[in-house]
């Protein structure tokens, strides 16, 4: 926490204390990813209040690959992860503007299927929130919502999730006792597997290993790196090292804006702008 | 400096303790004084028989009217009450969630009619009796207790919707739920307890409560056999005896409060053991 306080303090100084003034400073941050790009953000603005928490973002998610959104906290990339799925309806207070668009869909647009839309994202937030009831229950309730109720594919697919995440062998004896007893770790790998059974072809990760112990942590991170085979992941973080394990492509974010972005190859060894120098000499 | 905040610490520590202990020896003291007085008052006949010629010159009969006359319209209220405030609980905190002014404004609403006391929903319901046409009855009772029950339900069982964390909400919605999914399914399972215990507040303030029954419920020796006959109720029956000079009768009443403190024990115990399994699941 310190750490980043100082960064912003010192990338402060070195744009004259002025956030702002970082705007246009670094104009060449095109993607340059030669996939087809399954989410593709145009000119998107997020408000609350007098405050821009998202400045004129433009950026390609690229398909099957594994996108890290790193930045300090309180940069704004956990709104914009939010803004996928459009959990930021919740907050009345967020004012959108601009193009989210998946499959050439906008995600924005008013007359846009919420259900679709989100069934077509998974998320991972911070802390798992396994549903109050069984371990069982809690991937066949999605499956439930989607209209799959024949006995035999449920129990199927549960059984298929739980091994995705390598939970089966540790929960296959109590499938239908409280998720609420499992632990932190295997709570976090149910709501994993949970929103892999509603089939989604994203997978949103909002600094999914914080609250998590180093091994249970771990076995998220290799998780993830066998989902990116069939699933696009995006994976917010603050954590360098888990960036540098895990990512394809990192979207380096400050105050709401991108700052820079590459592979982690550009972005750990060959920095351009001097607020991601900063960030990567504060080390992690 | 060390000194000072250990004697703090110890000067709370004694509060608690004190306070703690006076509220337990008061709740002791007051279920003394009805068991004490109504003991010998107490018996089969007390809880198994309508009131006989005589029953308040001291001769022979129950109160079996007046305690079933309240369950009926305790829970007859109870279940009005629910019907009518679930679907404003769970709008308050899923489907409005967003409309923050909306919601405030409903429980500052709620909060006044909390407030109110009961003898003016009793006069409210008499006033509404004499438009609908009614007499006093079951009917016009639990209506009245319905109005006077539903803003304690709902505030009660919203005060632990709220307590349901953000996070577990936009798990739901991620999942591609809709709203009443999640109000009926994630929410009200989450905050089961909660309901329960709202219930339970709800049916104590309805069978508790006298002076909502005193001009719509009526009084009667039988037990209504239709909405539309009056019918009796403890807390009325414990007023009526408690003012009469004989000492039998008094004693009696003090056996209906006696009767009327167990029945709300004993529902609260059974509604508690029964949805002890429900809260394994909840974070």
């Amino acid at each position: 926490m310190s750490n980043s306080s100082t960064i912003i303090d010192q990338v402060q100084q070195v744009n004259g204390g002025e956030a702002g003034a970082t705007s246009g400073a670094f104009p060449n941050t095109s993607v340059q990813t030669s996939d087809s790009p399954i989410l593709q953000i145009r000119d998107f603005n997020v408000q609350a209040g007098d405050t821009r928490i998202l400045k004129d973002i433009h950026l390609d998610i690229p398909k099957g690959k594994i996108t890290v959104l790193l930045g300090p906290s309180g940069c704004g990339k956990t709104t914009l992860l939010k803004c996928l799925n459009r959990l930021s309806d919740l907050h009345p207070s967020l004012k959108v503007k601009g193009q989210i668009l998946i499959d050439g869909e906008d995600i924005f647009h008013p007359t846009q299927d919420l259900t679709t839309i989100r069934q077509k994202m998974g998320l991972l937030s911070q802390r798992p929130f396994p549903l109050p009831m069984s371990i069982y229950k809690n991937i066949a309730y999605g499956l439930k919502i989607k209209g799959i109720r024949d006995k035999k594919v449920v129990k199927e697919k549960v059984e298929k999730h739980l091994r995705d995440v390598g939970l089966w062998e540790e929960v296959k004896d109590r499938l239908h006792g409280p998720a609420a007893r499992l632990s932190i770790g295997q709570q976090q790998r149910l709501c994993l597997a949970r929103g892999l059974a509603v089939g989604p072809e994203i997978i949103l990760a909002d600094e999914p290993t914080s609250a998590l112990d180093p091994i249970s942590s771990r076995k998220i991170e290799e998780e993830f790196l066998r989902l990116k085979e069939d699933y696009t992941l995006i994976v917010v973080t603050h954590i360098l090292r888990q960036a540098k394990r895990l990512a394809d492509h990192i979207v380096f974010m400050y105050f709401g804006e991108i700052i820079e972005q590459g592979t982690p190859d550009e972005i750990f060894n060959h920095p351009k702008s001097d607020i991601l120098k900063q960030y990567l000499q504060s080390g992690h | 400096m060390q000194k000072r905040k250990l004697l703090e610490e110890q000067f709370f520590l004694w509060l608690m303790r004190i306070v703690t202990l006076s509220i337990i020896l008061v709740f002791l003291f007051i279920m003394g004084v009805i068991i004490k007085k109504g003991y010998h008052a107490m018996s089969w006949e007390m809880i198994s028989q309508e009131p006989q010629g005589g029953f308040y010159f001291g001769k022979g009969g129950g109160i079996l009217n007046a305690i079933v006359g309240s369950l009926y319209l305790a829970a007859g209220s109870t279940f009005c009450a629910l019907l009518l405030g679930l679907p404003v609980a769970l709008g308050m905190n899923v489907h409005w969630v967003t409309k923050t002014k909306f919601v405030g404004a409903i429980r500052f609403l709620l909060n006044a009619l909390w407030g109110v006391p009961s003898i003016v929903f009793g006069a409210f319901g008499f006033a509404l009796m004499a438009y609908l046409q009614i007499r006093a009855s079951l009917l016009a009772g639990i209506i009245t207790v319905t109005l006077f029950i539903v803003p304690i339900f709902i505030r009660a069982f919203d005060e632990v919707l709220r307590t349901v964390p953000q996070g577990l909400m936009e798990a739901a919605y991620s999942l591609g739920a809709n709203r009443t999914q999640i109000a009926f399914i994630v929410f009200f399972r989450q905050a089961l307890p909660g309901f329960i215990t709202a219930i339970l507040l709800a049916f104590g303030r309805g069978i508790g409560d006298a002076a909502s029954v005193l001009f719509t419920a009526g009084y009667t020796d039988h037990i209504p056999q239709t909405v539309q006959d009056p019918t009796a109720t403890l807390p009325l029956a414990i007023f009526f005896q408690l003012s009469s000079p004989i000492p039998e009768v008094k004693a009696r009443a003090y056996a209906a409060a006696l009767i009327l403190t167990a029945i709300i024990l004993i529902i609260s115990l059974v509604s508690r053991l029964s949805t002890r399994r429900f809260k394994k699941n909840i974070l």
